[in-house]
C-alpha cells in the first residue's frame, strides 16, 4: 500500500465514492429504480443520474481550477448542488 | 431477449471484476493520489493541491497536443469511414474471392503498431523507401523530417491504410446480414443503385457504424507507437500527439505528479465521449427492440 | 410455380420486372461491371505495396538496400532471418511475445466467458454500469496507466515477466471479449438453457457440454480478437519488461536506433511479426466478418 502514496483528501475522496456506490446498491435493493424523463434529453435511472452528476462535477472542478482564480471549494459546493438537482429532477 | 431478474449473475461477474479491478481499479486510484502531490519517493513527498491540474490545464505544449489530437481523430474519421463503406461495398461476396479478399484487407490490422511505424518508415524514407523515392521522382521534394505537411499527410495516410479495414470489415458483416429477398424487392421496384444503398444497406449499417466510429475515434485518440516510429513526433512538435506527450513526460523526465493530473484530464476527456456513444448505442438498440416485435 | 403462365396482374408485373431486371444486368457495359473490381484491385494494391517494399528489404543485403532502389531483391538473400533465428535477443522477443499473448488469451476467455453468460441471460443491479464501466476500460488509453503499472509489478515482484504483460493485457482485452461473447451469447435462444435445466443438467455441465460448443465459432472469433490486440499492443508491454521477458516489438525499436539502422534485419523482423496474424486469421475466415461487428447483426 506504501507505492501507492495515498493522501488524506484522496482517502476521503475514494471513501465518498464507494460509500455512494453502496448507498446506491442498498437504496436499489429497498426500492428499485424506475426509469424516467426529466429535464435531461434522455430517459435515465438513479444510477444514470449519478454518473452524469459525478461527471460533469469532475468538469466543475476542472473549470474552475483551471481557469478561475476561484476556491476549489466553491466548485465542490456548485457540484453537489448541481448532483442534487439532477438526482431530483434529471 | 427478456432477461430474466437475478442478482446471483453477480457470482459469474466475480472473477472478471477481480482481474480487471485489480489492472483498472488499482492504478487509477495510484494516478489520482500521485497527482495531488510533488512525489520524490514513498517517503519523500509533498502535497500540492489542485496545482499540477492548474498548471496542465494552463500548459501551451499540452493545449496545443490537444487540438492536434482532436484535429488528428476527426480528419481520419472523415476519410476512413466513407472509404471503409466504399470497400464493404465492393469487397466480393462469394467464393474464393471472398476469403482471399477478407484476409489481405484484414491483413494492417495484424501487425504491431511500432512495425506499421516502421513499415512506412521504410516505405517513406527519400534514399530507400518506394514512396518517398518515387514521389521525389515525380519532383516533388518530399521530407517528413522537414515539411509539416509532408509528415501530417504521411501519418493521416499511414493511419488510413492501417484502420480503414476495421470499418470495411464492420460494414461487410452488417452488409451480409441482409437477407437476399430485400435485394430482390429493390430490383423489381426497378430501385437505383443510390436509393438500394440509401434505404437498405445504410440503415443496416448505422449500428455497426456507431460501433466502428466508437473505436476508431478511441484508438486514434490513443495513437502513440505509429507516430513515435515514422516521425518520433517532428518535425518540431507537429505531430505530437497526446499519448506521446505524457509518455514523455512520464516514463522521459519522470514527473509524477503532473504527468498523473495529465492523466486523469486525459482519461475525463475519453470518459465523456465513450459515455455519449455507448448512450447512442444503447438507445439504439433499444428502439431496434421496440420495432422488432 | 415458376414455369406457369402467371395469373394474377401482380404476378405479371412482377415476372416483366424480374425479366426487364435480368436484360438490364446482361445488357449493363463491360466497364460499369469491372469498376468495382477495379476498384478493388486498387485498394489493395495501396494495402500491399508497403508490405511489398518490407519483404523486398528482407531479402536484400544491407549494401544493396543503401546502394540505390531496386524493385525486387537482385542478390536474393535470406542472411537477416538467418541473423534473427540464431540471436537470442532477437528470437526470444518472439517467443516472449507469444509467450504472453498466449497467456493472456487463456485468461481472458476464461474469466470473459461467465461473465459474458451473466450479462446476456440476466438483469442485475448496476448491470449497465458494470458494463459501461468495462467500455471504458476498453478505450482508456495505456499511457494513463503506465506509470502506477510499473510501480505496482514492481512492488508484488512481477516486474520483467510474461505474467505482468498478460495481465495488463486483462485490461483491455477482458472487456472486448466480453462484449464480443455477449453479442454471440444473444444470438443463442434461451429455450436451450431452460430445457437443459429441466433435464436435470447443473449449470456447470450445460455450460461446458452444451453451452460452449453451441457458441464455439464465437469463442473462435473472440480469441483471434484477444490475439489480435495483444500482439499488436507496444507501450505496456515494453515498459513492464527489461530484458527478461521483453517483446519482439520492443526488440525492434531497441535496436532501430543503435548507430547504424540495420534496415535488413529490422525489415526482416517485420515481417516474421506478420506472420502469426496471417496463421490466425486463415483458422477464422468464415467467422471474422461477423466477430468485427461483435456478434450484432
Amino acid at each position: 500500500m506504501e507505492w501507492m502514496v495515498w493522501t488524506v483528501p484522496t482517502t476521503i475522496f475514494f471513501s465518498t465514492i464507494a460509500a455512494m456506490l453502496a448507498g446506491m446498491t442498498m437504496w436499489e435493493v429497498v426500492s428499485p429504480t424506475v426509469e424516467r424523463k426529466g429535464f435531461l434529453p434522455i430517459s435515465t435511472t438513479r444510477g444514470d443520474r449519478l454518473f452524469i452528476g459525478l461527471l460533469s462535477a469532475g468538469y466543475i472542478h476542472l473549470l474552475v481550477v483551471g481557469f478561475t482564480p476561484l476556491s476549489i471549494w466553491l466548485a465542490l459546493g456548485a457540484s453537489v448542488l448541481w448532483l442534487l438537482i439532477l438526482m431530483r429532477w434529471g | 431477449m427478456n432477461k430474466v431478474y437475478d442478482n446471483k449473475a453477480w457470482w459469474l461477474i466475480l472473477p472478471m471484476l477481480v482481474l480487471v479491478a485489480f489492472s483498472a481499479i488499482i492504478p487509477l486510484m495510484t494516478v489520482v493520489n500521485y497527482s495531488v502531490q510533488d512525489v520524490f519517493d514513498a517517503n519523500t513527498r509533498f502535497f500540492t493541491g489542485t496545482e499540477w491540474f492548474a498548471q496542465m490545464l494552463n500548459d501551451p505544449t499540452l493545449q496545443a497536443a490537444l487540438l492536434r489530437q482532436f484535429a488528428f481523430s476527426m480528419t481520419v474519421l472523415a476519410i476512413e469511414v466513407p472509404l471503409g463503406i466504399g470497400i464493404a461495398l465492393i469487397m466480393p461476396k462469394k467464393g474464393w474471392q471472398a476469403s482471399v479478399v477478407l484476409i489481405l484487407v484484414t491483413l494492417p490490422l495484424l501487425i504491431p503498431w511500432n512495425v506499421v511505424g516502421s513499415i512506412w518508415q521504410i516505405f517513406t524514407r527519400g534514399d530507400i523507401g518506394l514512396m518517398g523515392w518515387g514521389l521525389r521522382e515525380l519532383g516533388y521534394g518530399y521530407n517528413i523530417t522537414r515539411s509539416t505537411v509532408d509528415a501530417w499527410g504521411t501519418i493521416i495516410l499511414m493511419d488510413v491504410w492501417h484502420w480503414t479495414p476495421l470499418i470495411a470489415l464492420l460494414c461487410y458483416s452488417g452488409l451480409r446480414s441482409i437477407p437476399e429477398a430485400y435485394y430482390q424487392a429493390a430490383r423489381i421496384d426497378r430501385a437505383s443503385k443510390w436509393s438500394v444503398f440509401r434505404y437498405i444497406q445504410l440503415p443496416k449499417l448505422t449500428n455497426v457504424l456507431v460501433i466502428g466510429v466508437l473505436l476508431r475515434f478511441m484508438h486514434s485518440f490513443m495513437i502513440y507507437a505509429e507516430p513515435f516510429v515514422l516521425t518520433g513526433g517532428g518535425p518540431g512538435s507537429s505531430t505530437t500527439f497526446l499519448s506521446q506527450s505524457l509518455t514523455t513526460m512520464a516514463i522521459g523526465q519522470q514527473d509524477l505528479g503532473p504527468s498523473a493530473a495529465f492523466s486523469l484530464i486525459y482519461f475525463l476527456i475519453i470518459l465523456l465521449v465513450s459515455w455519449v456513444f455507448y448512450t447512442a448505442i444503447m438507445n439504439m438498440q433499444k428502439e431496434k427492440q421496440e420495432e422488432g416485435i | 410455380m415458376t414455369d406457369s403462365m402467371p395469373h394474377t396482374p401482380t404476378a405479371v408485373r412482377q415476372r416483366a420486372a424480374a425479366a426487364d431486371a435480368s436484360r438490364r444486368r446482361k445488357s449493363r457495359s463491360a466497364p460499369l461491371r469491372w469498376r468495382p473490381k477495379m476498384l478493388m484491385g486498387l485498394y489493395l494494391l495501396f494495402v500491399l505495396l508497403p508490405i511489398y517494399w518490407l519483404l523486398n528489404m528482407s531479402f536484400q543485403s544491407n549494401t544493396e538496400i543503401l546502394g540505390g532502389l531496386t524493385l525486387w531483391p537482385k542478390d536474393f538473400t535470406f542472411e537477416h532471418y538467418g541473423k534473427i533465428f540464431t540471436t537470442s535477443t532477437w528470437y526470444m522477443g518472439y517467443l516472449n511475445s507469444i509467450a504472453y499473448v498466449v497467456m493472456n488469451m487463456f485468461i481472458s476467455i476464461l474469466v470473459a466467458l461467465p461473465a459474458a453468460y451473466a450479462f446476456s441471460r440476466y438483469k442485475f443491479i448496476g448491470d449497465k454500469h458494470l458494463f459501461f464501466w468495462l467500455l471504458t476500460n476498453l478505450m482508456a488509453p495505456p499511457a494513463v496507466f503506465l506509470l502506477p503499472y510499473f510501480q505496482l509489478y514492481y512492488t508484488v515482484g512481477l516486474f520483467d515477466t510474461h505474467i505482468a504483460v498478460a495481465l495488463a493485457h486483462c485490461l483491455f482485452n477482458i472487456p472486448l471479449a466480453i462484449w464480443i461473447l455477449e453479442g454471440f451469447m444473444s444470438g443463442v435462444p434461451k429455450e436451450i438453457d431452460e430445457t437443459a435445466f429441466i433435464d436435470g443438467y447443473s449449470f456447470p455441465k450445460f455450460f461446458i457440454k452444451i453451452f460452449i460448443p453451441m457458441i464455439s465459432s464465437g469463442i473462435g472469433v473472440t480469441l483471434f480478437f484477444l490475439f489480435m490486440f495483444s500482439w499488436v499492443e507496444l507501450l505496456l508491454a515494453s515498459t513492464l519488461t527489461s530484458t527478461g521477458a521483453q517483446p519482439i516489438a520492443s526488440v525492434m525499436t531497441s535496436t532501430s536506433t543503435a548507430s547504424g539502422i540495420d534496415w535488413g534485419t529490422l525489415a526482416a523482423a517485420g515481417v516474421l511479426t506478420i506472420l502469426p496474424g496471417i496463421l490466425v486469421v486463415y483458422f477464422v475466415r468464415n467467422h471474422i466478418a461477423k466477430g468485427f461487428a461483435l456478434g450484432r447483426t
